[in-house]
């Protein structure tokens, strides 16, 4: 009768909610005061002004998932909610890294890095270059594996993902 | 459309909402509030002596008359005060409307004097708050927290208010509509899902009724008792649930759960269809989850969606409101007659036999001796309860049908419950016999409220089933931890045997002797000094007579204490987080 962790995988939420003080944190408070861990949350003003919409992203079984989805339908404050598990998103991240220390040949390294992996320089000084990613989360672990597995002084902001329904493209 | 202050419409709009009553304290930020009231006459303002107090008034009101309980408390410890009964109100789905005063808009965030965040406080144990930050928003606000405070699961709202939003001038328009884009209550039943669940009730062998607190919440009560009638099948019921049949039908079989009946219990656990109606399956109920109704298909009706497969995973969700469920499927019982119940009923009948509630006759008063005679001596009273051994001996014991009432902290389990919210119910029914329950550990924590009660002139009677410990904690600790009464012990006195003893780790207290103090405090004297009766009863011969006299006072509050059997248990009791068919009998 109660499901076990098997079924657990990542799932993918947006919700639509009311664009005023507070409502980030009783999405947020619900899902702590429930003991529900996120992966992540992001959250920004839609075309119209009165309402936000938020991506979240955890790891959960169908269980507590569907508890989840129930318990941000029920709150006044949330308007609609979309499960994106199953659907067909377009979904990106920014991801900043800053990689110091480097020499002239790890410079020149991380710019064929950059051609590679298919991110940008956006800024540098003599010893230090700033990298922007926009890639889906998965794209950018691997970016920054890739770079952690060569230089060692690094500073790294990400913004996590957010995600929109496609209109006729499969791809992530 | 005339302009009015903040402080004016919020007095218009109670009285648009037809509150009769509103349970307030005052302070520096809501004195303006209270000065409108002062203008007026459509509603009265009850002041109770603390402001947990004060929110239990609310919810007893709420509870038994099916009214919005309505708050008012100032800012800062007014309004943290409130936070218990809040989350008791959001448990057991209470419908409230807390209005909390609020600092100034532009002194918020400045640590000014009574100021908190009430609303960050109250955000997770609360249907809905909201603060008003806009004085053009304030009617709005008002309407929406009626309004979702009695929809759909009702529950608690929290509308904090600025002092300087309050004073300042805007519409007088009371909204009639309100629009919530992010809230529509869902009340209609599913037909097909309907019709699926009679034919599985029809299909069934040994179906069983598992009923909540959303059958009364419901106002189904009526409907219930006709359902149970003619489909001939068993009725449970969760100590919320008590009183959604009448208790002295032939096809009611007790309380499930912790101390639910053998009956129930074995009930719930052999049926082959369960229709559970306005209950979350809370752990109390449940025991180990995975060992719960295990041979049955489970039918759920409740108005929560977030309720249905929270605990336990249901085979037909049905999410809508009770009464329609209920009068749906009467009307298919009326068309297609009764369940062919009978060999079931059989088995839950010898099962009642094999092991009825009882209570032995000790040296003492017993409980059941207490509650016995409120079935007998009163025709119709609402009985409030505290939480602990008295709540579970009342649940156990007290007949409910016709207008009788149990009103009860079910989900949060609020000790100091029992005094305050009866004065919510005595406010609200008036002329009404009004009884409050509660041990001698839950009471001392609101007995301040008798000044309430004797300032409205009252008639409550308040029985306090005093026997000198916190008895549920006592008894779990007498069962499950090695009889070690830490911190239970509520005569204790620094310097006696017992705590000399205690603080050299050799002894605990075990149990009442000769030389400890009889009273800590005596509660008749308590009493009295409210200005209240006290009557103590130590003897059987003497509880029909307390009764008596408690009835004859009229203008005023009761309290009798019971000074019953130190060490009675409840039973029977399922072991904490063990399978409900694990029941220690106590026999």
């Amino acid at each position: 009768m109660n499901k076990t962790d098997n079924d657990m995988k990542r799932r993918w939420l947006s919700l639509f909610v009311e664009n005023r003080i507070g409502v980030l944190a009783r999405v947020s408070g619900l899902l702590s005061g429930k003991s529900y861990n996120i992966h992540s949350l992001t959250v920004g003003e839609t075309e119209n002004p009165e309402v936000s919409r938020m991506t979240v992203c955890l790891d959960a079984d169908d269980r507590t998932y569907e508890q989840i989805t129930k318990q941000f339908n029920r709150s006044v404050e949330v308007i609609k909610v979309i499960d994106f598990t199953n659907l067909s998103i377009r979904t990106k991240e920014v991801m900043f890294i800053k990689v110091s220390g480097l020499n002239d040949r790890g410079r020149a390294e991380l710019f064929q890095m950059a051609q590679a992996f298919k991110f940008r320089i956006k800024d540098m000084d003599s010893d230090s270059v700033l990298v922007e990613a926009v890639r889906t989360e998965i794209k950018n672990d691997s970016i920054l594996n890739a770079i952690r597995s060569r230089f060692t002084n690094l500073e790294v902001v990400r913004g996590g993902p957010v995600a929109i329904e496609s209109i006729s493209m499969q791809d992530r | 459309m005339t302009k009015i202050t903040g402080n004016e419409f919020f007095v218009k709009a109670l009285q648009e909402e037809g509150v009769e009553h509103i349970f307030a304290y005052p302070g520096a930020c809501v004195i303006e509030i209270f000065d409108e009231i002062y203008k007026q006459t459509q509603f009265d303002l009850i002041l109770p002596r603390h402001e947990q107090g004060l929110i239990h008034a609310a919810e007893g009101y709420a509870r038994s008359t099916g009214k919005p309980g309505v708050c008012l408390v100032t800012s800062g410890p007014g309004a943290t005060n409130l936070v218990t009964g809040i989350a008791d109100a959001n448990l057991d789905s209470v419908p409230l409307v807390c209005f909390t005063g609020q600092v100034a808009t532009g002194l918020i965030g400045n640590d000014t004097f009574q100021e908190v965040d009430i609303v960050g406080i109250t955000r997770n144990i609360s249907k809905y708050s909201i603060m008003v930050r806009d004085r053009a928003e304030l009617n709005t606000a008002i309407k929406e927290a009626f309004y979702i405070a009695t929809t759909g699961r009702p529950g608690p709202v929290l509308v904090d208010l600025p002092k300087d939003v309050m004073a300042e001038i805007g519409s007088d328009i009371y909204p009639e509509k309100v629009n919530l884009r992010g809230y529509k209550p869902n009340t209609k039943i599913h037909d097909r899902q309907i019709s699926k669940a009679i034919n599985m009730i029809y299909k069934a062998k040994r179906p069983m009724f598992l009923l909540g607190g959303g059958v009364k919440i419901a106002r189904a009560v009526k409907d219930m008792t006709a359902l149970m009638e003619k489909s001939e099948i068993p009725v449970v019921t969760t100590i919320m649930g008590k009183g959604s049949v009448p208790t002295n039908s032939p096809l009611y079989y007790g309380n499930v759960g912790m101390h639910g009946c053998y009956a129930a219990n074995n009930g719930v656990n052999s049926c082959d269809l369960l229709i559970s109606i306005g209950t979350r399956f809370n752990d109390r109920i449940t025991g180990k989850l995975g060992t719960f109704a295990t041979e049955a298909k489970i039918i759920h009706i409740d108005i929560d969606t977030a309720s249905i497969s929270k605990n336990v995973t249901v085979d037909v969700p049905l999410v809508g409101d009770a009464g329609e469920a209920i009068r749906k499927m009467l009307k298919a019982a009326e068309e297609r007659g009764a369940c062919e119940t009978g060999k079931w009923r059989k088995q839950l009948e010898e099962w009642q036999i094999a092991e009825p509630l009882q209570q032995e006759e000790k040296e003492k008063l017993v409980p059941k001796q207490i509650i016995d005679a409120i079935n007998e001596l009163y025709d119709e009273p609402i009985v409030t309860t505290d939480v602990g051994q008295n709540q579970m001996w009342t649940t156990q014991f007290f007949e409910i049908y016709g207008r009788r009432q149990l009103i009860t902290s079910g989900g949060l389990g609020t000790m100091g419950y029992g005094l305050p919210s009866s004065i919510g119910v005595a406010i609200g029914n008036p002329g009404r016999d009004v009884i409050s329950i509660s041990g001698d550990g839950g009471f001392q924590m609101n007995s301040q409220e008798l000044a309430t009660a004797v300032s409205e002139g009252l008639p409550i009677t308040a029985c306090i089933f005093n026997n000198g410990y916190l008895g549920m904690v006592r008894q779990w600790q007498d069962l499950f931890y090695n009889k070690s009464y830490a911190g239970t012990c509520l005569l204790r006195r620094k310097g006696r045997e017992c705590d000399v003893n205690l603080r050299k780790g050799t002894k605990h207290c075990n149990g009442r002797k000769a030389e400890c103090y009889p009273y800590i405090p005596d509660f008749v004297k308590l009493a009295e000094s409210y200005g209240a009766q006290g009557i103590r009863v130590t003897k059987k011969e003497e509880i029909a007579e307390a009764f008596a006299k408690a009835k004859a006072k009229k203008d005023g509050p009761t309290v009798i204490e019971f000074m019953i059997q130190d060490e009675e248990l409840v039973f029977p009791m399922i072991k904490p987080g063990g399978p409900i068919t694990d029941l220690i009998t106590g026999m």
